[in-house]
């Protein structure tokens, strides 16, 4: 059974029944869904949750299905490690890894929110998916859609990695790549949306799709032993993510599954594309839009659409926000991948190099716990590190060639 | 001079279902205004009680978003394109 009562505006508080709409008619502010959470706190318990299969579905009863889902149903609890080998690197106590470089199906955080929009499309009717994305969307709404035997219209902007593109293509998505940047891509998707009846899962699908991600920091919190972190770093592209962790929080809290939200959220960017950070950097509560310029291609949307709730999530929480460099991305990626065996996409290298800065600023605090929200798998952007690692040695099957490369390597490193 | 307006889903109701409307005006400003005369109500759902551009409303004069020309201001050519937009739509991470 479902716990939605419907759609609210968060703007004007205009209230919508639960049909696939996504914007308030009258003041344009994007529709979330609401729940009817005394009944729900009457029905789960953390036992509940316990007992249940390890995967999203686990807090079905805060997602917003009418019934289970027909899709992606393993989706989701991937691991939260403790990060110890980083955390003596950054000079940190106590720090974790989300993990969802490794989610299934298609290795990242965007398996969640598409497992929740392709079975809310079943759910209205819709035969024909689709997406505007910068590439993991891509991914997750080809693979997903193959799954549940629907038709989807993919698009993209034309310069992504190779591993993003032939990712989608594989699993029979109509692949559509846009002369442009994900900006124009969206734009074009929102006049597709209004003319063509499809199912755009972060369109017309969104109220749904978005609450998809909350699993994410439910899963944190549960890992954790039913806290939450102190500081939590979240990777910002559209900025729906860090909103709707900051939403898992506090609706754990209201139901008395943590004794408090005692987080701060710290939102990351590439400098090459950080309006959202640029704002909270300013004071400012709303973002300018800018051209984006970056090897962080998930991260790389110039105009967010949940950037004016990101930068109040960020004040809210007390967190603030921080863009680094490509040089810092990839040297981002290389540390957690050396010291972790985590090989996260560029949007990882975000995370890891704010971190970094952040604390090195003092602006997070070296003794209390630290979270940092690793949300695309390298192997998908293996542009931006190749060439900046090492290539492999070539020898041909003799012992006496290895013998005497490993003799010239250790003399090497004595040096 | 004139130009074509774009209408989004959730103002489609004034235009009665209509996607795309004619308008005249030199400037975008002055396209709302007419949009405002031929279809009553259009303002004020797009800008707010300062006139400006309410902050969930994108516009795009021939694919551009005019907070990259000059906003409202922004001139206007015969036969240019005008999208509006909302802007809760897309976005990943």
């Amino acid at each position: 059974m479902s716990f939605v009562k419907g759609l609210r505006c968060r703007e004007c508080g205009r209230e919508y029944p639960k049909e696939p709409l996504h914007v308030c008619e009258f003041c344009f502010g994007p529709l979330e869904v609401v729940y009817k959470y005394d009944e729900i706190k009457k029905s789960l318990t953390r036992e509940t949750i316990v007992r249940r299969p390890a995967n999203m579905w686990r807090y079905r009863e805060l997602l917003p299905l009418d019934f289970p889902p027909t899709v992606g149903v393993d989706v989701g609890f991937t691991p939260l490690i403790r990060a110890n080998n980083l955390a003596k690197v950054l000079g940190v106590k106590e720090l974790y890894i989300k993990n969802d470089a490794v989610n299934h199906p298609t290795l990242s955080f965007k398996d969640r929110v598409v497992s929740v929009a392709i079975s809310k499309a079943r759910e209205f009717g819709f035969q024909i998916v689709a997406c505007a994305s910068t590439g993991n969307l891509a991914n997750s709404v080809a693979a997903q859609a193959a799954q549940s035997g629907m038709e989807s219209y993919i698009f993209i902007p034309a310069d992504l990695e190779q591993g993003k593109i032939i990712g989608t293509s594989i699993y029979g998505a109509c692949l559509i790549g846009i002369r442009g940047t994900y900006d124009e891509v969206n734009r074009l998707c929102s006049e597709i949306a209004g003319k063509y009846g499809w199912a755009f899962v972060n369109i017309n699908i969104r109220p749904y799709y978005a609450e998809g991600s909350k699993a994410f920091g439910y899963e944190i919190m549960e890992q954790l032993g039913w806290r939450t972190p102190r500081h939590i770093v979240v990777p910002m592209a559209g900025g729906s993510l860090i909103t709707k962790i900051w939403k898992a929080f506090i609706e754990f809290e209201k139901l008395g599954f943590i004794k408090k939200n005692e987080a701060k959220i710290y939102g990351a960017q590439a400098s090459g594309c950080a309006p959202i950070v640029t704002a909270i950097k300013q004071g400012k509560d709303i973002f300018t839009p800018v051209k984006p310029s970056t090897i962080a291609k998930s991260l790389a949307i110039g105009n967010p659409a949940d950037g004016y709730y990101a930068i109040k999530t960020m004040k809210e929480s007390g967190g603030y926000g921080e863009d680094v460099s490509d040089e810092e991305i990839i040297e981002g990626i290389k540390i957690l991948a050396k010291t972790e065996g985590i090989f996260a996409e560029t949007a990882g290298g975000v995370t890891v190099g704010v971190a970094k800065k952040l604390i090195d600023k003092r602006i997070i605090p070296r003794d209390e716990s630290i979270v940092l929200c690793i949300t695309g798998n390298g192997l998908k952007t293996q542009e931006a590190v190749y060439g900046r690692i090492p290539d492999p040695v070539i020898i041909n099957a003799k012992l006496s060639e290895f013998d005497q490369f490993l003799k010239e390597r250790k003399k090497h490193s004595k040096k | 001079m004139g130009v074509t307006v774009r209408i989004p889903t959730p103002l489609r109701r004034l235009t009665k279902g209509l996607e795309e409307v004619k308008a005249e005006g030199s400037t975008v400003a002055e396209v709302i205004e007419y949009l405002d005369r031929e279809f009553p109500g259009m303002k004020e759902r797009i800008c707010d009680e300062n006139g400006e551009v309410k902050k969930f409303v994108n516009i795009y004069v021939n694919q551009e978003d005019i907070r990259f020309l000059d906003n409202i201001t922004t001139k206007l050519n015969d036969g240019d394109e005008i999208s509006i937009v909302p802007a809760i739509a897309g976005g990943v991470i």
